[in-house]
């Protein structure tokens, strides 16, 4: 009936040796996923409208439909 | 504080009658049923909890003559216990080891029923409410209504990167 004497110190170290790489490693991924997937494209969705934006053809069309109040439609 | 008031109590009356009162002041607090001794917190106590490895006191009180024959036993050398006197000295001194503490129960889906129970009661409520409490619906909510403010926001260019008018094609003048 003799048993082995349980582990008395170093449980915390144990326990960080194993989970903080592996923590490390979710958020490295979380972080290059995000990068990949959510900002780049945004980038590139935002550098694609402004290349071709006409601004003056976009305020005379949001004038038209009469969402300003400080300019009417013309030929008001 | 029941056994302050007893004891005030027993300090006027006789003592026998005072011992009564203590026994019996639980019973008092009860209205008449029996109930178990109400227990002394002020006095160290036994519990089994994975956080106190060594309860403030033995788990057994009251020693039968066998058991306090072991206990004398126990203060010589402990070679000369057997495993099943070794056991006992264990159950004296603790109720449940800690796998037995630590053992799970089935009681989580007696509470996950009442948990779903209660929200379907809640769901059936609300829906009384919807038909027969709530005021009729703002004008906001009509479709003629949420039709123009679609068209509106549209006209504003809503998002139009990313988000809302993104998805409206102003050539064809149909969603993308």
């Amino acid at each position: 009936m003799s048993l082995q004497k349980p582990l008395m110190r170093g449980l915390l170290a144990k326990r960080l040796r194993f989970h903080v790489p592996i923590a490390f490693a979710l958020s490295m991924l979380a972080a290059v996923g995000w990068k990949y997937g959510v900002t780049e494209p945004r980038k590139k969705a935002y550098a694609e409208f402004y290349k071709h934006y006409d601004a003056t053809k976009e305020f005379t069309s949001m004038r038209e439909a009469g969402v300003f109040e400080s300019v009417r439609p013309t030929g008001k | 504080m029941l056994r302050l008031t007893a004891g005030r109590v027993g300090s006027l009356v006789a003592r026998r009658a005072a011992v009564a009162l203590t026994t019996s002041s639980a019973r008092m607090a009860s209205h008449g049923h029996e109930v178990s001794e109400a227990v002394d917190m002020s006095k160290p106590m036994y519990w089994d909890r994975r956080e106190i490895p060594l309860p403030d006191k033995r788990y057994k009180d009251i020693l039968t003559p066998a058991d306090k024959s072991l206990k004398e036993k126990e203060k010589g050398p402990w070679g000369q216990l057997s495993n099943e006197e070794k056991l006992a000295l264990y159950r004296l001194s603790f109720c449940q080891t800690y796998p037995e503490m630590n053992q799970s129960s089935s009681e989580w889906k007696t509470v996950v029923a009442g948990v779903l129970y209660c929200i379907g009661l809640t769901g059936l409520v609300i829906i009384w409410q919807t038909a027969y409490v709530s005021p009729p619906a703002p004008r906001t909510f009509d479709a003629e209504w949420q039709a123009k403010q679609v068209k509106r926001m549209l006209d504003m260019r809503v998002s139009p990167i990313e988000g809302f008018a993104a998805q409206w094609d102003y050539e064809k003048g149909q969603w993308k």
